[in-house]
């Protein structure tokens, strides 16, 4: 069977695959600020916390680290569909990739908190601050640093991840290739286009990312 | 006055502090000798609370340092604290450094902060240094920055742990110098230290420790002159001769 390339149909729906891409790009960007915090969250409970809650920050890391990413996001649409909990497409992608990355994220924290020589601690300790200025002013700033490029990859992988989103009818940037890509048949062109947005959506972040720990990290 | 009655401390089995009674009065300067792990650090820990004490108490112009209704964080503003780690903040200019607590614990306006900063970093020689990250500073610079740091709050005392210990022995004297400054312009200091000939300078009282115990305690006179009252102050002393 010969295989013509027809770009025309593609090109013709690129607004729309932009906007797509544009929506991909902000459930990412959503679910990266919420996995952050979570994550921060995480962490700090389960180094500090008693046991009590400390299983719970425990589980959430072992789960979102161990499985695919592909169940957690089933978890939150169908999983939660079969107790009668129907959570909008954006709000199960947005979940899945939350429930991801701050497991993943809290891990790293961890390890940039133990980086962080006790000194320090004791250092801002003893000039009067409390623990949470201490925390706030001198130990997490710099955990940021240490776990900037672990982040940044994280952002990456979340864009990527996102593209599951496909499979709970959301309609970011994927989801919508396959719905053009199956009523026009043009399928090898659509994805071809998409992973061009992909690759420069990608590139886009890297560059950002750059940019922003030139101005952050003068040190 | 600095009052610490017969405090002990126990880091699980190991008895560190074994019953430690010193009152430092306003002015003086205390100099803390002894072999390592002989718990001259931890004495200066649980002074500003960093760390618990299993029995006695240590009183700071009267407060009781480990009472529960004590606000240590205010407390503490009035004990500087200089480590053997240079702890400068890495994250932060030698400006910002200095100028960080006085802002936050303080509450002082930014203005005022960058002042009481600018004016200790003067203080401590590091005037030209003011907006240079502590990754450009020399191990001796660093620890000045500490020290400029701790006299922001504007301490009544100031604690010294082996500042000098791990520094480049050229680096060592301009940071003895800058303590040996803070001394003569009267600040009430209690230095733990191997620099043996700052201690005879610079102490009103040179106490040493052995194995958890404050052996003995006087005048330099006594401590590094031909008789020290314990037979292990003088086996320590002949030792690191
Ligand atoms: N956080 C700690 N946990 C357990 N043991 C400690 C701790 N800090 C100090 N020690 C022990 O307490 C003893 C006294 O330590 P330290 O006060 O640092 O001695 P020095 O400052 O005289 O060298 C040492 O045996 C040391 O190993
Ligand atoms: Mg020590």
């Amino acid at each position: 069977m010969e295989y013509t390339f027809q770009w025309r149909p593609v090109m013709r729906q690129l607004p729309d695959l932009l906007e797509a891409g544009f929506m991909t790009l902000q459930v990412s960007i959503l679910a990266m600020i919420l996995g952050t915090v979570i994550g921060l969250a995480l962490a700090l409970v389960r180094m500090n916390a008693p046991w009590q809650v400390r299983w719970l920050a425990t589980t959430w890391i072992e789960v979102a680290r161990n499985t695919p990413a592909l169940f957690q996001l089933f978890f939150f649409g169908f999983g939660l569909g079969a107790f009668g909990i129907n959570l909008s497409p954006f709000v199960i992608v947005l979940s899945g990739l939350t429930f991801n990355t701050a497991g993943y994220l809290a891990e790293n924290f961890r390890g940039g908190f133990q980086a962080i020589p006790d000194t320090q601690l004791k250092a801002a300790r003893s000039l009067g601050m409390s623990a949470s200025q201490s925390y706030i002013r001198i130990i997490i700033p710099q955990v940021f640093r240490i776990i900037y490029h672990p982040m940044t990859n994280q952002m990456v992988w979340v864009v990527l991840m996102s593209s599951l989103g496909m499979l709970v009818g959301f309609r970011e940037l994927t989801g919508e290739t396959q719905f053009f890509a199956s009523r026009t048949f043009r399928i090898f062109e659509y994805f071809m286009v998409t992973a061009i947005i992909y690759y420069f959506i990608v590139k886009i972040i890297l560059g950002l990312s750059k940019l922003i720990a030139w101005r952050l990290f003068r040190y | 006055m600095i009052e610490v009655k017969n405090i002990h401390k126990n880091f699980g089995d190991l008895h560190v502090l074994k019953g430690i009674d010193l009152t430092v009065k306003k002015g003086e300067v205390v100099c803390v000798i002894g072999a390592s792990g002989s718990g001259k650090s931890t004495l200066l820990y649980c002074i500003n609370g960093l760390e618990k004490i299993q029995k006695g108490e240590v009183f700071v112009n009267g407060v009781s340092v480990h009472a529960k209704g004590t606000d240590i964080n205010k407390l503490r503003q009035n004990l500087g604290m200089v480590f053997q780690q240079w702890n400068s903040f890495p994250h932060l200019t030698a400006l910002e450094n200095v100028a960080l607590s006085p802002r936050i614990v303080k509450k002082m306006s930014k203005k005022e902060a960058n002042e009481t900063a600018k004016k200790q970093l003067i203080h401590v020689g590091l005037e030209d240094k003011l907006n240079v990250y502590p990754s450009a500073l020399s191990g001796g610079q660093q620890q000045r920055l500490a020290i400029a740091r701790a006299l922001a709050m504007d301490p009544e005392y100031m604690l010294f742990d082996e500042a000098t210990s791990a520094l480049d022995p050229e680096l060592v004297g301009e940071v003895l110098d800058t303590m040996r400054l803070l001394a003569k312009e009267g600040m009430t200091m209690i230095c733990v230290t191997h620099e043996m000939s700052f201690a005879r300078d610079v102490s009103d009282r040179v106490a040493y420790f052995h194995e958890g115990v404050m052996e003995e305690i006087g005048p330099p006179e006594q401590i590094f002159g031909k008789n020290p009252k314990s037979e292990n102050t003088k086996k320590f002393l002949t030792n690191i001769r």
